[in-house]
C-alpha cells in the first residue's frame, strides 16, 4: 500500500495479459462442414455407391414389371403395374429340364447342402487349429504347411479325380458326396482361421487349464470354444456364402434332382427355348441372392468384430 | 527332506541350449526364487517343474517322487502366471473350482476348499464376478487362489507380480510372504526383479545362460556374490568396479588402481587373495564413503571430484571420478554436493568383493 503508483502498473499489465487471453481462440477448433476435402471424399463414395446400386435398383424394378412393360425399354422407370407374378412363377412354375418346379427344389437342395458342409467343415476345421496351435506335436508344422499348400493346388487338377474317388465311395451326384467336396475344400482356409486365432489367445490360459487337470477335449469345450465366438461367426458367414455360391462344384458332383439353387438359376436364366422372360430372370436371381445377404446384414458387426479380433483380456 | 530335486535336467530346443545339466534341491517348506534376467532359462525350468514342457535329459522328483514323465495335474503342484490367465467366461467361483471338478472331488468338499482359500485371501466377495469385473490385484488373488484350493505340495510362480503397478506390487510381495508363512508350503518363485527376490526368499538361485550362478541366502548373495555376474546382477544401484592389479605390499595384499595402493585388510576372502595383474575391486555405493577433509574417519582416503548427484529420497547418490574411473556413493540426502567438488574417499573393504578379471570368480 506504501506505493499505489506500481500497484497500478501492475493492474495496468494484468489487464492487458487478459485481454490476450480472453481475445484469442478458445475450445475446440471450428472445422468447415463443406471443405475441398469434403466434397471430395463425399462425391466419390456417393459415386461408387450408386455405382453398385443402380445394377440391384434396376433388377428390383424390371422383376416387378410385365413383360409388355419390359419391351417399352425404359430400364429404370419405376413399374407402372406392380406385378409379382414374375416373381411366383421363378420360385415355383419355372422349368429347367423336366422339372417345372421353379427354384423352389433347388433352394432346398441348397439349404440340405449347405448346413452339414458348414456345420462339419467348422467342426473339424476348429479342432485341427485347437491342436496346431496349442498341442505342438511332432510333425505339426510339415502337416499344416500341406495343408496351406492344399490351397493353391487348381481346383481344375483336382475335379476329375474326386469324380473318381466319389464314384468309388458311391457317393457322385448324391447331396453328401457334395457336402464331403465342400468340408475338404474349406479346411485350408478354415484351419488356418482357427489356429491364428486360438494362437493368439494368451497361451498361460492353455497351461492353467493343464496344470487344472483339463484334457484335449476339456479344454476345448470348456476354455477355448466360449471365448472363440467371434471366430466362429467369422468361419460362419465365409462357407455359407461360399457353399451357397459355388456353381462349380454344384453343377460336376450332383445330377439335376440334386442341382443346388445357382445351377438351377443359371438354367433358368440361360434356357435358349421361347421368349427370355427378363422380369422372371431377375426375380430369380434376387431369390437366389437372398440368403447370403441376409446372413451379412444379421452378423456384419460380429463379423468385422472378428476379423478384427486379436489379443482377448482375461 | 527335500521337497523338489532336479538333477541334471537339460533342455533345448534344436540347437539351442536353454537348460544345461541343471542340479537344484528345494527344501521342505522353502520359498526359493529363482532370479536372472530375460532369457536365463527360469521361466523355462519353472515350465519344467510343473510338466508344461518335457526335458530333454535328467530328472525331476517332487516329495522323492519320480515325476518327469507325469502330467502337470499329477505332479501336485499349482502354478500362479504373470498375466493370472483366468478363465474369462467363468465367475470367480468357476474358476476356483475348475480344477477340482476335473478331479471329480464331491460337491461339499468343492465347496468347503472353496470357503477356506477365499478367506485367507479375502476374495469372499468376489465369488460371483467375473474376471473381467477384478483389478489387477484381486484377479492375481484369485490366481493364487486357484492354486490354493487345490491343496498342493508345491506352488509355483511365475512372475506373478510383474503385471502390477509398483504400489500394488509391493502390497502383494507382502501378502505372499505372509501367505508362505501360514501355509509353510514349498513354493518356488521367478522373477527378474531383484527386491522382490531379496525380500521374499529363503534362498536365491541366481540363473544366467541356463545354468545356476548361485545357491544361497539372500544376505549371502548381495555380500558375497561368488562371480562377477553375481555381483554385476543384484543391488539397485549397482555396484562399483574398479580396476586395477593385486599386488603384495608390507605383511599383506593390497589393490593398486590408478596411482593408489589401497590396503585389503580386514578383506573377507572365499579362497585366498592371490597376486592379480588384472583384477576387479567391486563395493556397493553404500560401502563408499566421501569426506570433504581428507582422513576425517582415520581412514586412508583417496582425493577425487564430483560429477554428478542424484537425489533419490532419502538418500543420495553421489557420482565421482577417481582418476579415470567413475564410482558411485551413497551418501545421506542432507549432504549436498556439487559438480567440482573435492572429496576425498575411502572404501569398506570388509564388505567389498574382489574379482579375478579372467575368470571372473571372487577371491
Amino acid at each position: 500500500m506504501s506505493n499505489p503508483g506500481s500497484l497500478n502498473i501492475a493492474a495496468a499489465s494484468l489487464d492487458a495479459v487478459k485481454d490476450r487471453i480472453d481475445g484469442g481462440p478458445r475450445g475446440p477448433r471450428p472445422r468447415k462442414r463443406i471443405s475441398r476435402r469434403n466434397i471430395f471424399i463425399y462425391g466419390t463414395l456417393l459415386v461408387v455407391a450408386i455405382y453398385y446400386l443402380v445394377p440391384l435398383y434396376v433388377m428390383l424394378v424390371t422383376s416387378l414389371k410385365g413383360m409388355p412393360e419390359i419391351r417399352l425399354g425404359n430400364i429404370f422407370s419405376p413399374p407402372v403395374e406392380i406385378t409379382f407374378q414374375p416373381w411366383v412363377k421363378a420360385w415355383a412354375e419355372a422349368c429347367t429340364g423336366l422339372n417345372c418346379d421353379g427354384l423352389s427344389r433347388g433352394f432346398w437342395n441348397s439349404v440340405r447342402i449347405t448346413i452339414p458342409s458348414v456345420v462339419l467343415s467348422i467342426a473339424v476345421a476348429s479342432v485341427n487349429g485347437y491342436a496346431l496351435a496349442n498341442w505342438r506335436f511332432r510333425g505339426a508344422d510339415v502337416f499344416f504347411t500341406i495343408l496351406i499348400f492344399g490351397a493353391f493346388i487348381p481346383y481344375q487338377v483336382m475335379l476329375y479325380p474326386i469324380v473318381i474317388i466319389l464314384r468309388e465311395m458311391g457317393l457322385y451326384g448324391s447331396l453328401w458326396g457334395l457336402v464331403l467336396v465342400h468340408t475338404i475344400f474349406g479346411m485350408p482356409i478354415l484351419t488356418l482361421l482357427f489356429r491364428n486365432y486360438f494362437t493368439s489367445l494368451p497361451e498361460e490360459l492353455f497351461k492353467a487349464a493343464r496344470v487344472d487337470g483339463a484334457g484335449f477335449w476339456s479344454i476345448y469345450f470348456r476354455i477355448m470354444l466360449p471365448m472363440s465366438l467371434p471366430i466362429f461367426v467369422v468361419a460362419m458367414i465365409l462357407q455359407v456364402t461360399g457353399i451357397w455360391n459355388d456353381f462349380l462344384f454344384g453343377v460336376i458332383y450332383t445330377k439335376p434332382d440334386t442341382y443346388p439353387m445357382t445351377v438351377q438359376l443359371n438354367n433358368i436364366v440361360n434356357s435358349v427355348q421361347g421368349v427370355k422372360e427378363y422380369n422372371v430372370n431377375m426375380a430369380a436371381t434376387l431369390l437366389t441372392g437372398v440368403v447370403p445377404l441376409v446372413i451379412y446384414f444379421i452378423s456384419g458387426k460380429l463379423f468385422v468384430r472378428g476379423i478384427a479380433a486379436g489379443a482377448v483380456k482375461g | 527332506m527335500e521337497s523338489v530335486s532336479i538333477r541334471d535336467v537339460s533342455l533345448s530346443f534344436g540347437a539351442v541350449h536353454v537348460l544345461e545339466k541343471l542340479n537344484l534341491d528345494v527344501r521342505e517348506g522353502e520359498f526359493l526364487v529363482l532370479l536372472g534376467p530375460s532369457g536365463c532359462g527360469k521361466s523355462t525350468l519353472l515350465n519344467c517343474i510343473a510338466g508344461l514342457l518335457d526335458v530333454s535329459d535328467g530328472q525331476i522328483f517332487i516329495k522323492d517322487r519320480n515325476v518327469t514323465w507325469e502330467q502337470p495335474k499329477d505332479r501336485g503342484i499349482g502354478m500362479v502366471f504373470q498375466s493370472y490367465a483366468l478363465y474369462p467366461q467363468m465367475t470367480v467361483e468357476g474358476n476356483l473350482s475348475f480344477g477340482l471338478k476335473n478331479q471329480r472331488l464331491p460337491g461339499d468338499d468343492i465347496r468347503a476348499r472353496i470357503d477356506r482359500a477365499s478367506k485367507i485371501l479375502q476374495i469372499e466377495p468376489l465369488l460371483n464376478r467375473k474376471p473381467a469385473q477384478l483389478s489387477g490385484g484381486q484377479r492375481q488373488r484369485v490366481a493364487i487362489g486357484r492354486a490354493l484350493v487345490r491343496d498342493v505340495d508345491v506352488f509355483l510362480f511365475d512372475e506373478p507380480l510383474s503385471n502390477l503397478d509398483a504400489k500394488l506390487r509391493s502390497e502383494l510381495r507382502v501378502e505372499i510372504k505372509r501367505l508362505h508363512q501360514k501355509l509353510d508350503n514349498t513354493m518356488i518363485y521367478v522373477t527378474h526383479d531383484q527386491i522382490e527376490a531379496l525380500t521374499l526368499a529363503d534362498r536365491i538361485a541366481v540363473m544366467k545362460g541356463g545354468v545356476i550362478q548361485q545357491l544361497d541366502e539372500p544376505l549371502t548373495i548381495y555380500n558375497r556374490p561368488r562371480n562377477l555376474f553375481v555381483a554385476g546382477f543384484i543391488g539397485s544401484p549397482a555396484m562399483n568396479f574398479l580396476a586395477g592389479a593385486v599386488v603384495k605390499s608390507g605383511h599383506g595384499h593390497a589393490f593398486r588402481a590408478g596411482g593408489h595402493e589401497i590396503a585389503l585388510d580386514g578383506y573377507e576372502p572365499d579362497t585366498a587373495i592371490v597376486e592379480a595383474p588384472d583384477a576387479l575391486l567391486g563395493v556397493r555405493p553404500e560401502h563408499v564413503e566421501i569426506n570433504r577433509e581428507a582422513g576425517a574417519n582415520g581412514a586412508v582416503s583417496f582425493p577425487a571430484t564430483v560429477d554428478l548427484e542424484e537425489p533419490m529420497g532419502a538418500d543420495s547418490l553421489v557420482w565421482i571420478s577417481l582418476g579415470d574411473q567413475t564410482l558411485s556413493a551413497r551418501v545421506e540426502s542432507s549432504r549436498r554436493f556439487r559438480r567440482g567438488d573435492t572429496v576425498h574417499v575411502c572404501f569398506n573393504i570388509p564388505m567389498a568383493s574382489l574379482f579375478d578379471a579372467k575368470s571372473e570368480i571372487r577371491m
